[in-house]
């Protein structure tokens, strides 16, 4: 879609009503607007800002704003425009970084006490990259402490609201960064994902989420939960903004020897082109006893948008489905129980005061430092690697992962991309899984499978409840094939309006 | 039951987690029913299969050994809950 010329032309005129159209636009249409001059990285920049200050009381997806150093990057970027410089695509655009991510100088909480106080001394990879294209950062956003979560209730500090209906949850863990696009709080976000923490949010703020192949993009500077499972990703008001971001992250990273060393493709060029032919795989397995209705229907609906475009539906299966969650929490919680024990008050974080020796100051900063569910997650993973219980749950875990991934290896013989729901059900109301984990758990029974694969997958919006919630349609692919489902995922977004909507903020 | 109020203490003394007596009961319920649902992996047989650790068909990543660019003693003691001189400082360890 081409901004209209109402909105370029009034932009340079910079009154204020005009400047919030521009919080609407993608990252592909602002870099459009600069390209042409017709708009300066400063007024977009101002535009978030006033947007935020507006509407960032209600949603409050931001952790930490840095408008001093957003502002001065807008204006370095203005004077290289001014210079006649040709700009890449995120130069002078506003971004959202969820807090799980290191920003040397700006605080990386994870939403957590343990890590309250902390200020990297380094930027990680993706953000090193980002800098590097002259994209402006906004702020950190708020999540689930330490990306334990489904719906960003376990952050330590406040709560971000669903911007589709304030009395929902925006989904979690990167719910901050989801509610933030979703608002128009930024142009753009990054989030991770371990078992569905971009896409389930991405599903429940109704935008675009994206998960890559494990290995893609390098974790250096991600706060490690599950070291085999993590991916850093976008999350985006269209897939061609998805497309744009992965390409400025992906690629091999000495600072991460799981980056794999392979080309990275053009994405957005791999948005061209149509689906005729191409084999979508249908997984009884997704299609459930339980589901919501309205999920289902729209599910349904979005497969036959994809069939008239030329896509042909193939059932596959993939029957270890059901112990995609047993497996996922045994895997996820052994790898963080081993991740979070350097959280010790020793080298930084909190620290209790005036401990009695150093076992005290270990037990009860960890006590003091780590929210409910994360304590949770720590034994459970810590008593699945103990003496005497490591076969019977880590390794069998590990096995049963075998399982899961021959499935989908299986599966993508028949097909070149796998369509299901993203989660079963729309968004849900604050404290409605909160007291029972195993139900919030069940919640990412969609997504958790593709982590456990490596596989890489994206949410797009693909229609909303009668109560006017939305719905994600997930999108799997082969391993380091991330360019079939944009491409997938681009056709049915040219073919409907659902990631055009706003909600009623 | 799963996991008994024992295997907690020792589970939490593992994990240099402190709980209060009700908490450990809560968490003991909590890891009980969790640990239960976990049980339908026993469901299949997996003598035959191989684990995954890892996706990536990659084994260890070397790289040469000589001197790199690294964080100043300044910027990693900058973030020190407590330090003395260019050392972290902890409770005394030995009498």
């Amino acid at each position: 879609m081409r901004p209209t010329g109402r909105i370029s032309s009034s932009a340079s005129r910079g009154s204020w009503s005009d400047r919030v159209d521009l919080c609407r636009l993608t990252v592909h249409e602002l870099h459009e607007l600069l390209r042409k001059r017709e708009v300066s990285s400063t007024e977009i920049v101002r535009s978030y800002l006033d947007q935020i200050m507006q509407r960032d009381g209600k949603v409050r997806a931001y952790m930490t704003l840095t408008e001093e150093a957003a502002l001065q990057q807008a204006g370095a970027v203005d004077r290289q425009l001014a210079a006649g410089r040709v700009l890449p695509p995120l130069a002078g655009i506003p971004l959202a970084i969820k807090d799980v991510l290191c920003t040397k100088g700006v605080r990386t909480s994870c939403s957590s006490k343990i890590l309250e106080p902390y200020v990297p001394p380094y930027d990680a990879t993706v953000i090193r990259r980002l800098k590097a294209e002259d994209a402006v950062l906004l702020g950190k956003t708020n999540m689930d402490e330490f990306a334990m979560g489904s719906s960003t209730e376990n952050s330590a500090f406040f709560k971000t609201r669903n911007p589709w209906a304030l009395d929902c949850v925006p989904g979690g863990s990167s719910g901050g960064s989801a509610a933030a696009v979703a608002a128009d709080l930024c142009a753009a976000a990054l989030g991770s994902d371990t078992g569905g923490s971009i896409r389930q949010p991405a599903s429940f703020c109704g935008i675009a989420g994206l998960k890559p192949t494990y290995g893609r993009v390098s974790r250096y500077g991600l706060v490690a939960f599950a070291s085999s499972l993590d991916q850093i990703g976008p999350l985006a008001k269209d897939v061609r903004d998805c497309a744009l971001l992965l390409q400025a992250i992906a690629g091999h990273d000495p600072c991460d020897s799981t980056s794999a060393n392979l080309p990275v493709p053009d994405y957005s060029a791999a948005l061209a082109g149509d689906v005729r032919g191409m084999r979508i795989g249908i997984p009884d397995e997704y299609f459930i006893e339980g589901m919501d209705p309205e999920v289902d229907g729209a599910i349904w609906t979005a497969i036959r948008t994809l069939e008239e475009l030329g896509g042909k539906q193939e059932k596959v299966s993939l029957p270890h489905t059901p112990y995609a969650v047993a497996t996922y929490y045994l895997v996820a919680t052994a790898e963080a129980s081993s991740n979070l024990a350097r959280y010790d008050g020793v080298k930084y974080g909190f620290r209790i005061s005036k401990p009695a020796d150093l076992l005290e100051m270990y037990q009860k900063t960890r006590r003091e430092g780590f929210g409910p569910e994360v304590r949770r997650r720590i034994m459970l993973g810590t008593y699945a690697l103990s003496a005497g219980y490591y076969d019977a749950y880590y390794l069998k875990a590990q096995k049963v992962r075998t399982l899961i991934r021959r499935d989908f290896e299986r599966a993508f013989e028949r097909c070149e991309v796998i369509a299901t729901p993203t989660s079963p059900t729309p968004p849900f109301t604050f404290g409605e899984k909160t007291e029972d984990p195993l139900q919030m758990y069940l919640s990412d029974i969609f997504t958790i499978s593709v982590n456990l694969a490596g596989l890489p997958a994206i949410s797009i919006p693909c229609g909303f409840t009668k109560a006017g919630l939305p719905i994600g349609l997930q999108l799997i692919g082969k391993p380091f094939d991330e360019a079939t489902i944009l491409k997938v995922a681009h056709a049915y977004e040219q073919a409907t309006d659902w990631h055009r909507r706003k909600p009623p903020l | 039951m799963k996991i008994t109020m024992k295997e907690v203490d020792h589970v939490a003394r593992l994990a240099r987690l402190e709980l209060t007596d009700d908490e450990k009961e809560r968490m003991r319920a909590q890891l009980d029913s969790i640990l239960s649902y976990i049980d339908k992996l026993n469901e299949l047989d997996t003598s035959a299969v191989e684990p995954t650790s890892h996706v990536l068909p990659m084994m260890n990543v070397f790289r040469d050994d000589e001197v790199r660019p690294s964080l100043s003693q300044e910027e990693a003691l900058a973030n020190a809950p407590d330090r003395q001189d260019l050392f972290f400082r902890v409770p005394r360890i030995l009498e």
